[in-house]
């Protein structure tokens, strides 16, 4: 126990690993609401779809200038950006539903970065870190200020739409009735959607990026019924999986995307079972039942 | 007169297909108008046109001077997500929309106005309660309460009535006559014809065209009422261009 102390804060008192550390948490504190609303409004798979959406513009970045935070970054928007206006309209344009046709632009897109990627002889660590998340320690400030300014960014957004999104989600009707901000709305989050997958991307991979959004969110689902409240719960639900997976990935030397995503699994496995608001223990052993 | 409601020739579908197809004529300031047809009359698709909530195929409506913003509107409840995590009050200040915008504050005195309408509708003690955990009729309460927040001269009602029981059905009608008797227009989708013919003056009999409209006893009768079913069940998905020339 004692060594694990001291391990940990020898860890806390590298300067590489104190950036991984302030990272995570930036990205607990903008991506888990942004996945929050996914989740309500149904998108949470739309969301995985948006993550390989954006893998060929990251690699056309990396193509430009290797692993340049700010080329990948610039495709990666690029591409999330395209590809979430093309579902859209082709959705509001035909009969296809939204979803069908986010998938339809997920597979191609992603095919289409795994061409791009290979063409141009990407080794495998290269593509490991790609694709997973690098190593505890290799956050640079680079990187870092990308993901403070993308959370600064989102923060800012979502509370100028909040109203219009969660009116949008409950009752889109009234919405269109009293204002014509639900579209807007609807624009804005899917900016949001994307640069919160590019900070997931730079301190998680590309593929695990999106579960710092999703998982934090269906864990909070568990804990409370009131919007509020679910946003901080993921927050909290998020620093705490961020920080937890963080130190477990440096402690075995493993990717921290994958540390960070198990660990939100275990989160959500633990809700599953212990939260207030449908989990099993809950159902299993409900109480007496109440007087009023 | 003009009328609080003017429809000119209105068309209002999906997809080229209309669902009120050359509606023409005048709601009066004041009126307390039921709109009834059978199922996929056009009933809800007219509400929305003159909610602003969808556009028009053709034609155009007047709203006596007033935007369709300040239209208060009832979506049918179905249509609400009611497993969202929101909270009565909350649910209720939505209507405050006019007043506080995207990110207008709530004062005392607007607080007060939303405590006052949650009790007007009998669900005080209820107010952080999640939607999730309401009956149906509490829900329907819930949405009469926010249309007391909204304050609008006109009030468009998308079957008020469907699926609650006799007593809240009661009370909110007591709440349409309330309306009624403060001059503000009225206009509710219903489906319950001895619930109209007891409560409501007038009656516009639909099947996606105007079958009668008009004094509620005129308009529902057993001819008016077979012919409205006849014209819903004629929807057509290989129909023609409609020829009638579009209103200028």
């Amino acid at each position: 126990m004692h060594e694990h102390a001291h391990e940990i804060a020898g860890a806390v008192s590298d300067e590489a690993f104190r950036r991984s550390l302030a990272a995570i948490i930036i990205l607990a504190l903008s991506a888990p609401p942004v996945g929050v609303f996914l989740m309500l409004r149904r998108m949470s798979l739309i969301g995985d779809a948006m993550s390989h959406a954006i893998l060929p513009g990251a690699a056309l970045g990396y193509l430009v200038s290797g692993l340049s935070v700010v080329a990948m970054t610039i495709g990666g928007l690029a591409a999330g950006l395209v590809i979430a206006v093309l579902a859209g309209l082709v959705a509001r344009a035909t009969e296809l539903k939204e979803d069908a046709s986010f998938a339809v632009f997920l597979l191609v897109s992603l095919a289409l970065g795994v061409v791009l990627v290979t063409a141009n002889g990407m080794n495998a660590e290269e593509l490991m870190h790609f694709l997973f998340g690098e190593t505890a320690t290799s956050v640079d400030d680079e990187k870092l200020l990308m993901i403070a300014g993308n959370a600064t960014v989102s923060t800012l957004v979502l509370a100028a739409i909040y109203r219009p999104l969660v009116l949008d989600c409950v009752d889109p009707n009234f919405l269109r009735s009293v204002s014509g901000a639900g579209v807007m709305a609807h624009l804005a989050f899917l900016v949001l959607l994307v640069i919160n997958l590019i900070s997931g991307f730079h301190a998680l991979g590309t593929l695990l990026g999106v579960g710092m959004m999703i998982i934090p969110a269906t864990v909070a689902r568990f804990w409370t019924r009131d919007i509020t409240t679910m946003i901080a719960v993921a927050v909290v639900a998020g620093a705490i999986a961020g920080v937890g997976g963080l130190w477990a990935s440096a402690h075995a030397d493993l990717p921290v995307g994958a540390g960070v995503i198990l660990a939100a699994g275990l989160l959500y496995v633990a809700s599953i079972i212990l939260g207030p608001v449908g989990g099993v223990l809950w159902k299993l052993f409900p109480g007496r039942h109440l007087e009023a | 007169m003009t009328g609080e409601l003017q429809f000119r020739d209105v068309t209002i579908g999906y997809d080229r297909h209309p669902a009120v197809h050359h509606l023409s004529g005048a709601v009066e300031g004041g009126a307390l108008l039921a709109v009834v047809g059978p199922n996929g009359a056009g009933k809800s698709t007219l509400f929305k046109g003159i909610a602003g909530a969808i556009p028009l195929l053709a034609g155009s409506i007047g709203r006596g001077g007033a935007r369709a913003r300040d239209i208060a509107y009832l979506p049918q409840i179905a249509e609400i997500d009611r497993s969202f995590p929101i909270s009565v009050y909350d649910m209720v200040a939505m209507g405050l929309w006019k007043t506080v915008g995207l990110f207008g504050g709530i004062d005392t005195a607007s607080r007060q106005r939303v405590r006052e309408a949650i009790a007007a509708v009998g669900l005080t003690g209820f107010e952080q309660r999640a939607i999730a955990t309401l009956s149906g009729g509490q829900m329907q309460r819930v949405l009469f309460a926010r249309l007391l927040l909204q304050d609008a001269r006109t009030i468009l009602l998308d079957e008020p009535f469907n699926s609650i029981d006799s007593r809240t059905a009661t009370d909110l009608l007591a709440l349409v006559r309330r309306w009624h008797d403060e001059k503000r227009t009225v206009l509710a989708a219903l489906h319950d014809i001895d619930l109209v013919r007891d409560n409501f003056p007038q009656t516009l009999l639909l099947a996606r065209e105007p079958v009668a409209w008009g004094r509620t006893a005129d308009v529902l009768t057993p001819q008016n009422l077979l012919k409205a079913r006849q014209m819903c069940e004629a929807f057509d998905e290989q129909a023609a261009t409609c020829a009638a020339p579009l209103a200028g």
